[in-house]
């Protein structure tokens, strides 16, 4: 791939051709600060944050949707440009909810980094009451548009990424917002649940119910259907509570489904799971304990020929796991009669 | 896979053939359609109008159990026009000659009558896959779910042949594979007639090699399927079963039929995180762990072995299911089973699979591999046949179409197909307990066209019973256009409804798959007010 060479803030950047500027400031760890940019999604050019100087070209570009050229000069921090980006925020949060420390989203808050990145302490424009009831219906987070900045994230996410097209901006001038088809509740349109949005909304707008932090984190693979999708789960007090997908592995590059995403933790931690070893008794499965258990086991299973035993193993276990299982069938109990739900 | 996730977007024609995969591989969903966005050309060859369809160029509304006829009428259309690949054809194939005469037997409009699908999709949809090449396959079980799924896959390969689309980026033949590890446990041996590596049971050279590294005698007779098992318990042949984390009561077809058979055993072991409706019948039921507390590996639908990671205690006394079975195999007095550790099992697997012999929990920690991967030293095999086949040369097979073993009559006049929905998983054990997930799909749902909801007096919302010769199951009914008129379908999550009492045995006769995806069925509307 052809490289080219541009300059900024007086910094040589070396980039691959097709690279837009934002992208090369970032390979070059200078900060452009940005609300409706995502490595995930095309260039889109709304928030007007990613605004720059580029010598020979008129006005102040959008980062984000400019290619880089070779032998471009780049300013990222004029006062020209922090004009605007400060007169864009300050019309960002003039009507945005100033209750940052109980947001679900506090220290996560992009608007957060890019208002104190700009140093903006207070609002200049009035706030307008305007306020939209809170959508809950989906049971895994929800829909806040109070804190909404229209960055349209969550609606290109829908469409570049899933494909399904559940929302879109819906309406115009200040009544535009985020909206299903009927600008019904999300439960009543063709979400899918998979969280995509949530996970690129910028502000609190889309947040999961679950809103506490994990301590620290596992990477995992999905035990969910046979794609196999990489993701770390969340652990705080020796419980699963949240799952984020792995950006940086050939599988899913980080999307997950609605039961990857959502559906782990309440099976993991159902108060249903078997907790002990349980033997017929009368009729009746009784709690015993392990010795007495495999001592049954091995007892019993060695009372059959290898005609009249069989071991079905599991599609949902792990690779060691048939693997000792199909081994004690054939090495131990003599038979062949292995199998799993392959093909069920 | 033959070939990789990743390579999706490298496909310049995908054709979707019995997969719902938006709904059962819901991120390879994602990436079809991100494709399509780029401008992939999209064939859809589906009974049911799948959420796909509305991505697709051409959608193929075949019947329910012609795929077959379909795909040869394909194959048909293809040689006729002369877009088959000849250099590929005479290179790497062979019995073209042959499969080529049998193609006389799929005279295009037999074909359209046969399968439903008007003659003029037929000729597009051969064109589309023909013509946008590099062109991608993906099936999943409404291929291999027939009483002919054999025939339904070789077919799929012919076509993929005639048109050289094997061995390169965005091409190749892409089952996908629907539980988590369903390709690992397949991988590893749990299967009747290959050990670990698919090493034939019957082999000598490999009896000996396993004889002597397990320091055991074994049998050179390939053994019993799950359904065969069923079948002999029934029949009160094997007296004694031992499962791990599987769900035959619910999973099984013609499953009154299989929860009869356990209940005949003199001995029943279950091994699972619940008490599922398997493990109520259990003499012993041993407590196994969830993915979550446990280390391990899954091997993916690409072939991809990747790493599970214990991130938390298991509740209670529960224990990881490796650790259960080798302590029963110590106690039978076999010195097999000493592993310490699941890392330490991977090494003997490495030590008797050639094409996992380069995997290692050290290699894993960097990322997944993907078998064959027969060396440390070796990569791994992203794309499989890119020089030549396992057999060398591949064999084109002459087809002819085998009606299904139920074709709906006066009694049973409609066709049950099943499925899966996004938001359960298989029997339900592990996303039934997720209340979030039953929210979107809580029960189920018989989906029935308007057009034979009407006919019998069925409204939305109603209760079915839907009969077939080996069962009746009650549920609402979803009247839906996504079913074609004649088809109804359901899915087999709920074990309220268990589905599976419907569903025929009849298995295909080298795969042993059974034919989940046609049998006759009809559909009585429920008076609840006897209730």
């Amino acid at each position: 791939m052809e490289t080219i060479k541009l300059t900024i803030n007086g910094v040589e950047v070396k980039v691959n051709r097709g690279t837009t500027v934002l992208e090369a400031a970032q390979a070059a760890n200078i900060y452009i600060p940005t609300l409706c940019a995502d490595p995930d999604l095309e260039p889109y050019g709304s928030c007007r944050l990613c605004v720059v100087e580029i010598e020979k070209i008129r006005g102040l570009p959008t980062a984000c949707t400019t290619p880089a050229t070779n032998g471009m000069v780049v300013h990222t921090e004029t006062p020209a440009v922090n004009e605007v980006r400060r007169t864009s925020v300050d019309l960002l949060i003039a009507n945005h909810p100033m209750d940052c420390l109980t947001c679900r989203q506090n220290q996560q808050c992009e608007l957060q980094q890019v208002t104190a990145h700009l140093g903006i302490t207070e609002r200049r424009f009035p706030r307008t009451d305007q306020a939209f009831p809170v959508d809950t219906s989906n049971p895994f987070f929800d829909l806040d548009r109070n804190y909404c900045i229209l960055c349209a994230k969550c609606v290109r996410t829908c469409d570049e990424i899933t494909g399904i097209n559940a929302i879109d901006l819906a309406f115009r001038g200040y009544s535009a917002r985020v909206a299903t088809f009927g600008d019904k509740p999300l439960i009543e349109s063709t979400c899918k649940s998979c969280g995509e949005c949530m996970v690129r909304c910028p502000v609190a707008a889309l947040t999961p119910k679950e809103t506490r932090r994990p301590i620290h984190e596992v990477k995992t693979t999905c035990p969910y259907c046979g794609v196999g999708c990489q993701m770390y789960l969340g652990i705080k007090d020796g419980q699963v509570i949240t799952v984020r997908g792995d950006r940086d592995n050939e599988v899913n590059g980080g999307h997950l489904c609605v039961k990857g995403r959502f559906g782990i933790a309440e099976f993991v931690h159902h108060p249903e799971r078997l907790t002990n070893p349980q033997i017929r008794k009368n009729g009746k499965l009784a709690e015993t304990t392990w010795d007495r258990a495999l001592d049954e086991a091995a007892a019993r299973l060695g009372q059959y020929a290898p005609n009249e035993v069989a071991v079905i193993a599991s599609a949902k276990c792990t690779n060691e796991e048939n693997y000792v299982l199909q081994k004690l069938g054939r090495a131990v109990l003599g038979t062949q009669n292995i199998d799993h739900c392959a093909r069920l | 896979m033959t070939n990789t996730i990743s390579d999706v977007g490298d496909a310049a024609g995908i054709l979707a053939i019995g997969t719902n995969t938006t709904e059962a591989h819901p991120v390879i969903g994602f990436e079809i359609k991100k494709a399509v966005r780029k401008g992939t050309k999209l064939i859809v060859a589906n009974p049911r109008e799948i959420e796909l369809v509305r991505h697709a160029d051409v959608w193929l509304r075949h019947r329910p159990g012609t795929d077959v006829t379909l795909l040869m009428g394909l194959c048909r259309v293809i040689v006729d026009e002369g877009l088959a690949d000849a250099s590929f054809i005479a290179e790497r194939t062979e019995n073209f000659d042959s499969f080529k005469e049998s193609l006389q037997n799929f005279d295009l409009d037999s074909v359209a009558q046969t399968t439903g699908v008007p003659r003029k999709k037929i000729d597009e949809a051969a064109r589309l896959y023909a013509t946008n090449a590099p062109a991608a396959i993906f099936y999943a079980m409404g291929i291999a779910q027939h009483s002919h799924g054999t025939d339904n896959v070789i077919a799929v390969a012919n076509l993929a042949m005639l048109t050289g689309n094997i061995g390169q980026p965005g091409s190749g033949v892409n089952p996908l594979r629907g539980q988590n590890n369903v390709q690992g446990a397949c991988d590893v041996g749990a299967l009747p007639n290959v050990y670990p590596g698919y090493q034939a049971v019957t082999s000598e050279a490999i009896q000996k090699k396993f004889e002597a590294a397990w320091d055991c005698s074994l049998s050179a007779k390939p053994g019993l399927t799950t359904t065969e098992i069923i079948d002999a318990a029934h029949r009160g042949q094997i007296k004694a079963v031992y499962i791990m984390g599987e769900n035959p009561v619910l999973s099984e077809p013609q499953a009154r039929h299989a929860e009869e058979a356990l209940r005949k055993l003199e001995f029943l072991l279950v091994q699972d995180i619940f008490l599922t409706e398997t493990a109520r019948l259990a003499h012993l039921v041993l407590p196994g762990v969830t993915f979550a507390e446990k280390d391990g590996t899954f091997t993916n639908t690409e072939r991809r072995v990747q790493r599970v990671r214990k991130a938390i205690e298991p509740p209670g006394d529960a224990r990881p299911d490796w650790w259960i079975t080798c302590q029963i195999g110590r106690k039978m007095g076999d010195r097999g089973f000493t592993f310490t550790s699941p890392p330490r099992i991977m090494e003997e697997i490495a030590r008797l699979t050639p094409s996992y012999g380069g995997i290692t929990y050290r290699r894993l920690e960097k990322g997944g591999l993907q078998w064959p991967c027969p060396t440390t030293e070796h990569p791994g095999t992203p794309i499989l046949h890119t020089e030549k086949f396992t057999r060398g040369k591949g064999q084109f097979v002459p087809l002819e179409y085998k009606p299904s073993a139920e074709s709906p009559n006066n009694q049973y006049p409609l066709l049950l197909t099943t499925g899966r929905s996004l938001f359960q998983y298989h029997t339900g054990t592990m996303s039934r307990k997720v209340k979030g997930l039953n929210v979107f799909l809580g029960e189920e749902l018989v989906e029935i066209n308007p057009r034979d909801a009407s006919a019998l007096g069925i409204a939305d919302s109603d209760v079915v019973k839907v009969i077939s010769r080996r069962g009746e199951v009650t549920a609402k009914a979803k009247v839906t256009a996504v079913s074609p008129a004649g088809v109804v379908y359901m899915t087999f999550h709920f074990a309220e409804s268990p589905t599976n009492q419907l569903t025929n045995p009849a298995i295909d006769p080298i795969a042993k798959v059974p034919e989940f995806k046609v049998c006759a069925v009809r559909i009585e509307k429920k008076d609840t007010r006897l209730d």
